[in-house]
Formats: C-alpha cells, structure tokens, sequence
C-alpha cells in the first residue's frame, strides 16, 4: 500500500498577502499518509498546522493562499479541480472536525437535519431517507436516544454530545480521510477520552485515515502511529510517535517534551524544575531567519542564522531539520 | 431551602482558630443558586454548585483543586474571594471569619486572597498601561506616597521577570507568556497570602508554559506564598501541588497527599480522571465513564458517581450518599466501596503483571 498514499502533499506553501507584501505562514511543507493510517501534525499557535489543513480540504480563503507546492489526494491534484470538484470531495472523501463543536454546528437547525443533509448532497438520498440515516448515525456515534435526539438543536446537547454529531457528520458519508482539528481541546478530560475512543474506533472501524491536528503531543502521540512536529510554518521532525516521545530529535521537541510535568515524573524524580524554552513564539511576519527556531535555541551557532537546515533523515521513516540534531 | 446568611459576629471568637499553621480553612461551605421558577419563586429550583465543602490550606502549602467543569471549583475560588455569598458554612481566613462580615470587607480580603485568572488576553484592561494596573490596587489600598507606589511597582515587575522600564507599555505590545506575568504581579502588589491560580497556563502556548509554572513556584517560595491551584491538567497539578482535592458535582470526593492521589487514588473517579490523561508512550485505549456529568439540577441519588462509575451497586444509589470518611493517614474518601475496589485493583495489577512476564 505504501506505493499509492491517499494524501500526498509536497513542498506545500501557503503566503499570507497583506497588499502588495508577501510572507510565507507555511513553507516547504511535505507529509503523506496512507490509508488507514493515522497522522498527527503538532504544534503552537501560529505554526501553520491549522491552515495547512485548511489547504488540504481547499478552504483557504484571502488573505491566505496556496503560493506553491501540490496536494495530491488519492493520486489526483487537489489544486487542479473545478470549485464544484473540490466541494465534491469535501464532506464526501475528505472530512473534518473542528475544536469548537458550538460554533461549527448551525445553530438554527435541528442536529439530525444537519447529519441528514451529507446524505442528500453526496449520496443523492431523499430526506426521507436521509432523516432515517440520521438516526442510525447518531446511533454509530452512540448518543443515547437517538430518534429524539435527532430533533434537538445545538444549544440542548453537552459538549461532548456536540462533539459527537460532529464526528456523526464527519463520517457520514464514510470519508477516506478524517482531519480533526483540536477536536477536544475544548472538553474536559473525561470526556476527550470519550471522543478519542469513540474516533479511533469507528476510523479503525472503516479503515478511514486520521488526520490530527494539536498542541497536546502527549494526546497526538498516544492517538497517531507517526508525528510531525510544525515550529513557526515548518516541518522540524517527523517520526514514528513512540520514538518522538523517548528519543526527541530536533530541540523544539526536546522543549516540547521536556518542558512539560508528566504525570508520574514528580513521583519518580522528584520535583525538578522544569526545562524552559526561552523566548516567544515568533509573529508570522517576524520569522527569524535561518533555523526559524535559533533564537530560543540553546545550541545555535552562526550557521543556524543564516541556513535554513537540510532534512536529515533518521531511522524508520523519521527526519529532522536541525544543524545540530541529536 | 437554604436561605443566603451572615453568620453572627461573635462566632469569630469561636474555633475559627485551628492550628496557627493553618492559613484558611474552609467548613461545610454551600454555594446554591435558585433557578427558573415564577416571579413568586413558584417551580423555582435549587442548583447546589457547591454543597458541604471543607478545605484547609496551611501556609507555604499549595492545594490542588481539580474536578471537571461544572464540578465546583470555581465556585468554591469566588467564595473565597468574596466574590460569591455562600449559602452556608464558613471561611476562616487567617485566623477571620470572613463568612460573618458585612459585604463591604471585600477591602479586607483582597489583601489576603488573590486571584490569578486563565486568560491572560481577556483579564488584563487593554486601555490601562501596565504601571495603571499595578498602581490601581495600591491607590485603593490607602497608598498614596508616588515614590512607594513606583518602587512597589517596580520590585513587583521584576519579581515576575519584567523590566521596569516596560511599565509604560499596554497588553497588547507584550506576548501572551510577558502577560500571565502582568496577571501575576497585579494578584501579588497587595502582598496577599493566598493566590488562587484558576487554570493559570492552560491558555498560554506549550512552550511558555514551563516559564510560569516555575515562576509561581518560585514565588511561592520566595514570598511565602500559599496557592490553591485549580487546573483540569494533572500533570500541573502533580507536579505543583502538596496536597490536592478533587471534587465531583459540588463535593469533594476524595482528598490527600499527592503523592497519594496520584499513585493510591481511591475513589473510582479519581482513577478514571488520572486513566482518561493520554498516556504518549502507549497507545492503549483511555479509560471511559460511559456520559457526561449529570445534570446537577437533578443529581442523581446516592453517590453522585454512581450512574458512571464502574464499580457502582445497588448500595451506591440509595439516599443518603456516602459521606467523606478520612483515613488515619489524613487521605479522605467519599465512595462506599473504596476498600473493596483497592483490594481489587492491587489484584488486578498483579494480574497484568505477571502476564507481561
């Protein structure tokens, strides 16, 4: 299967325009996953994560735009397609969640109509039948009740229970790719493990390949079978998601794993102080140079402000971009 | 059913003054709130978002308060701030009770407690230049001198990793990191005691977060501060706290040591929050209570964890519920069947142990 991925997407960049002024918020940006396969894009706010998948689904919008690179989605260039083409393969192929599950339902129509009308705009249902496949989706994403459920708006669901008819949307129309954007950054911890099972199972289920898209690389490690890291619009490391974790590559994600208390690590080493990543995130239109991580970089050295690095490649599929890597 | 009251005056005098160690104690503290009914108060129901609540904070100590929302906690930091009148019970702060006062010692209590909030982009005024908010709380604290007000301000920034100089500047021109700091100094120009920390990193980006959590600890230090920490991250809450409670639906239902929450939970529901965090060196299933929170206008009967707790029998639904029986090791625990599910998860664990072998 590795000869065919179901996305491919190669040196992908993404300008944000400001008048007559051009800066790239995504840059050199490649990644592909399989079918089936489950991918996770991690990263802080501002690193392009967000939009990159934005781009894969063509919902960018001005001032963003896709400058160069392709998208390849089973095997066909995403770019390439009329817009009636495109938002064919939205909601029918391709799929996505979003973070806030109040804010991307409608508010003003019933949830079960909402799931309905997947069926009638891909699949060429009735909304007779539809309404009836409605039910049987809010069922497959087990929220208790479902034919009255189907009735209720928004506003009268929990969080989870948003989130839910999300994932019930979502995987209507038995998408090949599902992207999920922050899908429970929202809920409280109980509750995102409810959605996390619920997603891997029904993915695992149908075989649809995952796309996660998150700052928590503790969640996206335990959800993703491989991991790439985003720092300020590119690719640092990519690996399989265990070995990000024990043998961290690229300094970022030194940071990024050593800077946060993990359950377990006061009990078996004591309280120390946490490792700090110094400075701030960099603003899109402020990008340092070189190795766009230099300046909070312990181990930089003149070569970082000036080039960008090469990709390294390291065992098992797994690259870094780093002068110094580990 | 339970009307808002001041206690006595007199009651001051009373056994508000445990231990000198003890810097708050919190005593069957009920916030509850009327909700829908008719202008006459008709069909009119009681939402117990806080119902029997004891805490005790000693000085230097800092206590995590974790639960999920709705389960209390915030309720709980406003009545200690004033913010909130309890329906019941009291709040010796510091040796007062501050339960008993009239309203308006809200002065009084804001120099003892504080209060360091989520979002640092929606709690600091986007119109008052940093030394504007650090100067505010000292004017109406009675200090006029221009000099002491410039050299409180100035200590302050540099207590939190500012610079004096950027005193001048507004929220905006410093990032989200430079602003919890501002939060920060603002909660500690008064020279409180206690700081409640309300989900103090959890809006910030992953990389600054470090950078705060050792600044509150070492502030804590430095200062001689006391915190209640209240986070849903409990790799934050371990890693900062020397006691922590959790509560569920206005209560707390387990209560101890960290390092006994975090390796000995026992309550169910303790050990389903700490099973639901991802673990990133495994991709094992999370563990799953099957719903959401009750709705806590209508809570269930018995052990308000039992519809979701895996454990639960018929014991655990009959009225009343469990009460929170404290071990002689101080660890408490409001669960029925808490020896009974230790025993069995020991079994458990040495169950799937011995198959890894």
């Amino acid at each position: 299967m590795t000869g065919s991925p179901l996305i491919e997407v190669e040196d992908l960049r993404i300008d944000l325009n400001h008048g007559s002024s051009r800066v790239a918020a995504v840059e050199g940006v490649s990644f592909r996953i399989d079918r089936g396969e489950t991918f996770g894009l991690v990263g802080e706010s501002g690193c392009g994560k967000s939009i990159t998948a934005l781009a894969l689904i063509g919902l960018l919008r001005p001032p963003l735009s896709i400058s160069g690179g392709t998208i390849r989605f089973d095997g066909r260039e995403i770019q390439s397609l009329s817009a009636a083409r495109q938002r064919a393969l939205r909601g029918n192929r391709i799929a996505m969640i979003f973070q806030e599950p109040m804010t991307a339902l409608n508010p003003v129509s019933p949830v079960g109509r909402q799931i309905a009308e997947m069926f009638v705009l891909h699949k060429g249902k009735s909304w007779r039948e539809a309404d009836q496949l409605a039910v049987e989706a809010l069922a497959s994403v087990r929220v208790p009740a479902p034919e009255r459920r189907v009735k209720d708006y928004p506003h009268q669901l929990s969080g989870g229970m948003r989130q839910r008819v999300m994932i019930a949307i979502a995987l209507a129309c038995g998408p090949d790719l599902l992207i999920a954007d922050e899908p429970t950054t929202a809920l409280d911890v109980t509750v995102q493990a409810e959605i996390i099972e619920l997603m891997r199972n029904l993915c695992a289920e149908r075989g649809t390949a995952v796309l996660m898209i998150s700052h928590d690389l503790g969640l996206v490690a335990n959800v993703c079978r491989r991991v790439a890291v985003m720092y300020a619009g590119r690719i640092v490391e990519e690996r399989g998601s265990a070995d990000i974790f024990r043998a961290p590559s690229h300094p970022y994600t030194q940071g990024l794993v050593n800077s946060l208390p993990r359950l377990g690590s006061r009990a078996a080493l004591g309280r120390t102080r946490l490792t700090e990543i110094a400075g701030v995130v960099p603003a899109i239109t402020d990008f340092p140079a070189g190795c766009r991580f230099n300046p909070r970089c312990a181990h930089a050295t003149e070569i970082c402000r000036t080039a960008a690095p090469e990709t390294t490649w390291l065992g098992a599929g797994g690259l870094v971009r780093c002068h110094h890597h580990a | 059913m339970h009307e808002p009251q001041n206690m006595p005056g007199e009651d001051r005098a009373g056994k508000g003054r445990p231990g000198d160690d003890v810097i708050l104690s919190v005593e069957d503290l009920a916030v509850h709130f009327p909700v829908g009914g008719s202008l006459l108060g008709r069909g009119r129901r009681l939402l117990r978002a806080v119902d029997g609540v004891d805490l005790e904070l000693k000085r230097g100590e800092c206590l995590g308060l974790v639960g999920e929302s709705g389960s209390g906690k915030s309720t709980v930091a406003l009545s200690l701030l004033g913010l909130l009148t309890p329906t019941r019970g009291r709040i010796v702060l510091d040796g007062q009770v501050v339960t008993s006062g009239p309203s308006g010692d809200r002065k009084a209590l804001a120099r003892i407690v504080q209060m360091v909030f989520q979002d640092p982009y929606a709690s600091l005024n986007p119109r008052q230049t940093v030394r504007r908010t650090l100067e505010d709380p000292l004017r109406v604290h009675g200090v006029t001198a221009a000099s002491e007000i410039e050299d409180r301000v100035a200590t302050m920034l540099r207590h939190v990793g500012l610079r004096p100089e950027q005193s001048g500047r507004y929220p905006h021109e410093f990032s989200g990191g430079q602003r919890q700091r501002i939060g920060i100094a603002r909660a500690l120009i008064l020279n409180p005691k206690i700081v409640i920390c309300d989900e103090p990193v959890s809006a910030l980006d992953v990389s600054i977060r470090a950078q705060i959590i050792n600044l509150l600890l070492e502030l804590k230090e430095t200062l001689g501060l006391s915190y209640i920490m209240i986070s849903h991250d409990l790799g934050v809450v371990e890693h900062m706290s020397d006691r922590v409670a959790v509560m569920y639906l206005g209560r707390i239902v387990e209560a101890g040591h960290w390092r006994e929450i975090f390796e000995r939970p026992a309550h169910p529901y303790t050990q389903t929050l700490i099973a639901a965090i991802p673990d990133p060196l495994r991709r094992a299933p999370l563990a799953t209570t099957g719903g959401d929170l009750p709705n806590p206008l209508n809570p269930p009967s018995g052990c308000a964890f039992s519809p979701r707790c895996r454990y639960a029998e018929a014991v655990c639904r009959r009225e009343p519920g469990p009460s929170l029986e404290t071990r002689a090791d101080g660890h408490a625990v409001r669960c029925w069947r808490a020896d009974e599910i230790a025993g069995q998860a020991e079994r458990g664990l040495a169950l799937t142990e011995g198959g890894h072998l």
